[in-house]
């Protein structure tokens, strides 16, 4: 038997917020949120480990009440719990504040054998909340895991890569570990459990539902770091353009990577 | 945070700041009061709007009262499989641009036999370079590599942690920063130090076409910076710092190390010298032939956009940008790359960029240092067939 908690993120559908370059304003981007791709392989992990050794697979995520939209998606999937940590106190979390929010939810659901995550988000790119949760729970973590089995006596084994080198561990439960992309491949929701789920209902956890319930630990109260500005791209000023036809340019091409000494 | 004057706020007033939050996190509640969610990321767009004037910024104080004990700059090594990650010097490099001589630069070293590191650090503009060495360290393992770093940093008491974007800076630079209850700014692309200590972290934020440069009010300000963002000091110092043996400090057995190989990989793409990209613009199974033809002619490794790994078209390790490879080769060749910030944050160090998009407004021709407007698909071959004609000109002449 083995308890996973799955952290995920409901991410923008795209990547366009942009910067009006008049008035220097972000421009809303109308498209919905989706759920982050890295954390399907967290999901699926989850999933097969449970099919494994029997057990009990929750999903976690921090956000607007929307974000449910994502946690729903791994109940079809075929999660047993939901958890949505949302509190209007939460607004402008950095990474500190928000690691710090999930490991209290972590806390109130009941620190599971294993966290799993996906290897980052397609928004933010960090990789940082799942450590730092680990970090705040006093339990272990490892990244960019490819393998997990169980080892016995309370301890499993996890394969993680590197740029150059590939380690593997023998970690004691309780444990964090952040899954590498394409390690499996993630089930496609269930229509059936779609069904089945009409009427289920995602857990909701405010500030008042968590051990530390200070919001100056929380928010924008509680992150480290603030944003001083935002702006747009600097872009290259020393630019030329060539013309004519594919041939001509293609001509043109050439002789300037015999100059720059490419060819 | 946001505070809101809810007695200026007008029903107009209202609609304008809901309509402007680019997250969508303005919203009235049903007493119509105007309330800030959770979707809030603090980019104060609302602020600039704000019709009523209703709008303030609660200012946070320092957190820190300490502040001022924390000084000088730590970057934190990566030594695996024997060898300094070329981005420790990148790092250090950058440190001694930033302290402008003025800040002591100390560097944390943990490995196993790093003798040889720890010299080359000394020589390169470490003041001091904090050695844990033991077999213990020979592989990456969270827990051994955060518990030594953070014993030098209780230590050195740094201003800031300079920390590469590695796998392993990834996984260490996180678990320290929650240690010491700080901030941490990933990815940074520009660092800039302040008269009063600051250091303004900037960085491509809000998954989008938009920079943010952030601070961080607590100590140490830590932030990862990835490969072949910054330069690599031009010249070893005239002074030699001093190298430090430290004691290791106190182990917990969680985790044990079961094996640890070198992956017989390729050369990572971060460290190609040349490349070819293409996007969803050259996605053809011609074009990518293509592609891979021009890069053989060229000595270049093929990369790629994320749509292309999406599509199934390359291996994720063939990805160029923010969730990818971060590349700086001496020249990139795009096709049919429209150019996101995504993918630019991932190669806009690179020396030479040249582009042929089929849209002229595609935002790869901003960055590009020579553009073409044509499709890239039908342009590929005239150019194989000129780079092959000149290399066989050449051959020729050095024949005769």
């Amino acid at each position: 038997m083995i308890k996973i908690i799955v952290c995920m993120k409901q991410v923008p559908g795209t990547n366009k917020v942009a910067l009006d370059p008049v008035t220097g304003n972000m421009m809303r981007d109308g498209a919905r949120g989706k759920l982050n791709p890295f954390d399907l392989f967290a999901v699926e992990e989850a999933l097969r480990l449970r099919e494994l050794y029997g057990g009990q697979v929750t999903v976690l995520s921090m956000g607007p009440p929307q974000a449910e939209s994502s946690l729903k998606e791994a109940l079809y999937m075929g999660a047993d719990e939901a958890y949505l940590v949302s509190d209007r106190a939460l607004g402008g979390s950095d990474v500190l504040a928000t690691s710090k929010a999930l490991s209290e939810a972590v806390k109130a659901i009941g620190i599971p054998d294993l966290i799993l995550c996906g290897k980052q988000t397609t928004d933010g790119d960090t990789a940082q909340v799942g450590p730092e949760m680990a970090e705040m729970l006093g339990i272990p973590h490892v990244s960019n895991a490819t393998a997990l089995a169980d080892a016995g006596e309370g301890a499993m084994l996890v394969t993680t890569t590197l740029e150059r080198s590939e380690c593997t561990y023998r970690i004691r439960l309780p444990f964090l570990v952040s899954v590498e992309k394409d390690m499996n491949m993630p089930r496609l929701p269930s229509f059936r459990r779609m069904k089945a789920l009409s009427s289920y209902r995602v857990n909701v956890l405010s500030l008042a539902d968590l051990q530390d319930k200070d919001p100056k630990h929380y928010g924008t109260n509680g992150s480290a770091t603030g944003v001083e500005r935002v702006f747009a791209p600097e872009h290259n000023q020393e630019r030329s353009f060539f013309q004519g036809t594919s041939r001509e340019a293609a001509e043109a091409f050439c002789e300037l990577l015999a100059k720059e000494k490419i060819i | 945070m946001i505070r809101i004057d809810q007695s200026k706020i007008t029903q107009a007033a209202a609609q304008k700041l809901i309509a402007t939050c680019p997250f969508g996190a303005i919203s009235q509640d049903d007493k119509g009061n105007l309330v800030i969610g959770e979707g809030c990321r603090l980019c104060k767009q609302c602020l600039k709007a704000d019709p009523a004037g209703a709008l303030s910024l609660e200012v946070q104080e320092n957190k820190a009262a300490d502040i001022d004990s924390w000084s000088g700059i730590t970057v934190v090594a990566e030594f695996l499989g024997g060898t300094l990650h070329p981005v420790t010097l990148e790092l250090l490099g950058k440190a001694r641009e930033l302290s402008g001589g003025k800040m002591p630069i100390s560097v944390i070293l943990i490995g196993n036999e790093t003798a040889e590191a720890a010299k080359t650090l000394s020589r390169q503009g470490a003041d001091e370079v904090y050695v844990y060495d033991d077999k213990a360290l020979h592989a990456f393992e969270p827990l051994r590599f955060s518990a030594c770093a953070e014993d030098a940093i209780r230590r050195i008491r740094p201003a800031v942690v300079m920390i590469g974007a590695t796998i392993a800076g990834r996984s260490l630079a996180p678990r320290l920063a929650a240690r010491f209850k700080t901030g941490l700014t990933a990815d940074c692309t520009l660092l800039e130090m302040r008269e009063n200590g600051e250091l303004l972290q900037t960085r491509p934020a809000f998954g989008g076409n938009v920079m943010a440069s952030i601070v961080t009010r607590t100590r140490p300000q830590m932030c990862t910076v990835r490969y072949r963002v910054f330069d690599a000091p031009e010249a070893a110092c005239s002074t030699t710092g001093r190298i430090l043996q430290m004691e290791l400090p106190a182990f917990d057995g969680r985790i044990e190390i079961v094996s640890a190989a070198d992956k017989n990989a390729e050369k990572d793409l971060s460290e190609a010298d040349a490349i070819v990209a293409v996007g969803r613009g050259c996605a053809s199974r011609k074009n990518l032939e293509d592609a891979q033809k021009l890069a053989e002619l060229l000595g270049a490794r093929l990369g790629c956009t994320r749509p292309m790994v999406e599509a199934g078209h390359f291996d994720v390790k063939h990805q160029i940008g923010l969730s990818g490879r971060t590349v700086k080769p001496k020249y990139i060749i795009a096709l049919g790359i429209s150019g996101s910030v995504q993918f630019a944050a991932g190669m806009q160090a690179t020396d030479l960029i040249i582009a042929v998009n089929n849209d002229p407004e595609a935002s790869i021709f901003k960055i590009a240092h020579i553009g073409y407007c044509c499709d890239a698909g039908e342009f590929l071959p005239h150019l194989i067939e000129e780079i092959e004609q000149y290399k066989a000109k050449r051959k020729g002449a050095e024949e005769e």
